[in-house]
């Protein structure tokens, strides 16, 4: 017959075999570690893993929005000033309005610094790479005119021991990004926005046609990003104790890399938090392994873009395997 | 039972350069099947999107279930019962099967959470009332041009519409997915839904319809009784002219071998696939929709690698080709599916047109814009195309004129050997014998003409030779007094039946 149903024999290895092979990023992530556990004594210990999520989970909580809007087909540049914007204002505020309600309205500036950017992009049809672009310049501006150039430090240091909370080696922050990626991976999968995500990405025309109201929907996935970039803001106010107008300078860039890194298509259309949360692993397991290892700067960064590049090429080998 | 469920008033709709509807009223009553037809770029689609709430007219009104409504978009169509199912499959591939029936309208709580069970079973349903063989789990993206259109008609079971726009529904489907589809209708019919079905397919319109409307650039000419009409009186509606019905075959003049394809296959789709075409030769290959057709034409001209098999082109045994070295060696091959294959939409007609040989259209890279125009006026008025000009997006043309331009760019170049696959798909009576000529006279010129189609009368009447394929596999080859309907019928059907038993 011309309509044979996909049946699947579905071992327990076949179904696994499928899933890697939609997220290689694990299995990437399984020889980075390998690599550094052979090559470095230190690596493997439940300190430095513990160390490993914290730092990785900063970018991770940026990722999780990142990975909302690269779904949609879009991109969000301005996340690393949307996060020094929040940590000015958490910081700054405090001594006038008290400690909550100063993270309060540095969270409710992420939201609307997102809510603005995909109003933009949703009204003005223009692409959320120059908008954002715009805002990683203009937000960053904001925050030099509000700090007045300096970094601004707490009175109160007992702000630095909100999240100084373990379960086991893992911080409160690391905990928070996986509370987060898997709250969004439920979205993702099991809420009409997180259909909506996909088939807004896949085909603009379809969901449009289907009544899907597609500009709401963007500029609730940008209120989502710029509201994690807060998040991250807030948390890493809490961890130094000051806010430096430059913190999160270029982070943007490697959210973006982590999310493209676990297999998130930039088209839009394909990606889940599984991916992301691999793809932030691994960057993050490149990072503390490189520097346990002393490698030198410029090295570090050669290697992690040959890893990018290798890991986006494997992508594209697999899928084509799939295909024919 | 017969009272008027919707009727449009006096709708007008204009794009820059061109009135798409003038003044256009129709009414359709529930539980009628009701025609819309017209050549290509009459303004069918462009009448229907007004009333599925995609474009908004400057003027007139939809009286909706007695009263004037507003369809504010497409959602509130839906909502409201009006259904259309698009001539351009509106789906997303990477959504699975019943994401995409109820997509934008999926099942859910208050808080937004998807009620999964419920959407699966739901689906499962519809796909069980239409036939379908496959699940409501199955990835869009990996099913065939004609499983997804299921998908999309699957929409109109699962949202009990009481109207429903069928745009062009046919067109890729197989006969027998076509009974299943006129069952539906028929169902659908028998609950008192109204429905639009819109189709160049004459047959069709009257196996199916009750009442025919006929649209000519934008202007309706009248609504007929199927049952007190004929073909010619609609054709001669339609464009104005009655049209012969004969196909002209070209003159039986063969030159040398230009293509021998050797125990071509590659598993799960096509199997020992042998067949050569020779200079001056129309070679039909009839099939039922999903009988590994485009898929082995594909491998040929270098889209796919066989497992095995040899190609034998013009006497010399050559490697598997890439498609760019397929052109250059001469090769053409016009796609089934238009959107997806055939076209850049963003670029005008001119474009398009010399996009697959540049290198004909430039000297040192730099365009010659005025040959590159000469070719698309040549097309234009040969395949009278309707189009504002030539840098007119082609993504603004109506479905048949987008074919139109996939024709055009592949016989600019000259090829030695065009495949066409599905070449009249979606194209107005009218032109559809300007093709059929256009293929007579390149077979005359001496190239050589591999033409893939489902409509049995098209086959036969462009062919001097004629292969079966079913499943795969090549189970027939017909000339002559032997190359007829009962034949080809037999083999295909013989072959399924032997398959299954
Ligand atoms: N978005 C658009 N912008 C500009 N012109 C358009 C647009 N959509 C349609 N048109 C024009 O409106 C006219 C009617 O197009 P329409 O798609 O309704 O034709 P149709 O009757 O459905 O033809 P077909 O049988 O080929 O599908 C055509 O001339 C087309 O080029
Ligand atoms: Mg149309």
């Amino acid at each position: 017959m011309t309509l044979v149903s996909n049946s699947r024999s579905d071992t327990f290895l076949a179904v696994l075999g499928r899933w890697l092979l939609r997220n290689h990023i694990w299995s990437f992530f399984a020889l980075t570690v390998i690599v550094f556990s052979l090559s470095s004594p230190f690596f493997l210990t439940v300190n430095n893993l513990g160390n490993i999520l914290t730092q990785g989970a900063f970018i991770g909580i940026l990722a999780v929005g990142m990975t909302m809007v690269m779904i949609d087909g879009e991109i969000d540049l301005s996340v690393g000033a949307v996060l020094a914007m929040a940590s000015a204002l958490a910081i700054g505020l405090q001594d006038h309005i008290g400690v909550w309600p100063a993270v309060l309205v540095g969270l409710a500036s992420g939201a609307a610094l997102g809510f603005f950017n995909g109003t933009l992009v949703a009204l003005s049809g223009m692409h959320s790479f120059v908008v954002t672009l715009g805002g990683l310049i203009g937000i960053r501006g904001l925050v030099f005119i509000y700090t007045g150039e300096n970094a601004l430090m707490v009175t109160d240091f007992s702000y630095t021991e909100i999240p100084e909370v373990y379960l086991g080696p893992l911080s409160m922050t690391a905990i928070l990004f996986f509370a987060l990626a898997l709250f969004f991976q439920w979205v993702l999968t099991s809420t009409r926005h997180g259909r909506e995500t996909y088939a807004v990405g896949d085909n603009v025309e379809a969901a449009y046609d289907s009544g899907i109201n597609v500009k709401r929907h963007k500029i609730i996935n940008f209120t989502i990003c710029g509201t994690m970039a807060a998040i991250c803001g807030i948390l890493l106010s809490m961890r130094l104790g000051t806010a430096e107008p430059n913190a999160g300078k270029v982070w943007e860039l490697w959210t973006i890399i982590a999310v493209v890194l676990g297999g998130t298509r930039l088209i839009g259309g394909y990606g889940s938090m599984w991916m992301t949360i691999g793809g932030v692993l691994t960057l993050a397991v490149l990072r503390n392994g490189l520097r346990l290892l002393n490698t030198p700067n410029y090295v570090e960064l050669m290697v992690m873009g040959t890893v990018l590049i290798l890991a986006v090429a494997l992508d594209k080998l697999l899928n084509m395997k799939e295909e024919t | 039972m017969n009272d008027i469920i919707l009727q449009l008033s006096g709708i007008t709709k204009t794009f820059p350069g061109v009135t798409a509807l003038d003044q256009v009223s129709l009414d359709v009553r529930a539980g009628e099947v009701h025609a819309l037809v017209g050549e290509n770029g009459a303004g069918k689609s462009t009448l229907m999107k007004v009333l599925a709430g995609l474009y908004k007219a400057e003027q007139g009104d939809i009286i909706y279930q007695g009263r004037t409504t507003d369809v504010a978009g497409p959602l509130d169509a839906r909502r409201k019962g009006i259904l259309l199912i698009h001539q351009e499959l509106s789906l997303a591939p990477e959504l699975s099967v019943a994401e995409n029936i109820y997509l934008g309208a999926w099942p859910t709580n208050r808080f937004g959470v998807l009620k999964k069970r419920e959407l699966r079973s739901k689906a499962q349903a519809a796909l069980q009332a239409l036939g379908c063989a496959f699940g409501p789990d199955v990835r869009v993206g990996t099913l065939s041009v004609a499983m997804q259109q299921m998908v999309e008609i699957a929409r109109a079971e699962a949202f009990s519409a009481s109207v429903v726009i069928f745009d062009e529904p046919t067109a890729s489907l197989t006969d027998t997915e076509k009974e299943q589809l006129f069952h539906t209708i028929r169902s659908l019919k028998a609950r008192g839904v109204g429905i639009i079905y819109i189709s160049h397919k004459m047959d069709e319109i009257f196996q199916i319809t009750d009442r025919i409307t006929v649209l000519r650039d934008g202007q309706v000419q009248g609504t007929l009784e199927t049952a007190q009409s004929d073909v010619n009186q609609v054709t001669r509606m339609m464009i104005g002219r009655t049209l012969d019905t004969y196909f002209v075959k070209a003159k039986a003049d063969f030159g040398a071998e230009v293509l021998r394809v050797e125990g071509l296959s590659k598993a799960g789709l096509f199997n020992d696939v042998s067949f050569s075409v020779r200079e001056g030769e129309v070679l039909g290959l009839y099939g039922l929709v999903g009988a590994g057709r485009s898929e082995a034409v594909e491998t040929v001209f270098g889209v796919r690698r066989a497992d095995s098999g040899q190609l034998v082109w013009k006497g010399g045994v050559i490697a598997p080709p890439t498609p760019r070295q397929a052109i250059d060696m001469g090769m053409a091959l016009v796609p089934e599916s238009r959107k997806e294959q055939g076209l850049v939409l963003m670029m005008g007609g001119r474009e398009n047109t010399s996009l697959p040989h540049l290198s004909l259209f430039s000297a040192l890279s730099v365009m010659n814009r005025a040959k590159e125009l000469a070719t698309f006026e040549k097309y234009r008025s040969a395949l009278s195309i309707k189009t504002t000009g030539p840098d007119q997006e082609v993504s603004q043309l109506s479905g048949g004129n987008q074919q139109k331009f996939v024709l055009a760019k592949w016989l600019c170049a000259g090829p030695k050997l065009i495949i066409l696959d599905e070449p009249t798909r979606g194209i107005d009576v009218g032109s559809k014998s300007a093709i059929h000529e256009l293929i007579a006279e390149l077979a005359e010129q001496g190239l050589a003409v591999i033409v893939i189609s489902s409509e049995m009368p098209e086959v036969l009447g462009v062919s001097h030779r004629v292969l079966a394929m079913s499943e795969g596999e090549i189970v027939g080859s017909f000339e002559g007094q032997e190359m007829n309907e009962e034949n080809l019928i037999d083999a295909v059907s013989y072959h399924r039946q032997s398959a299954v038993g």
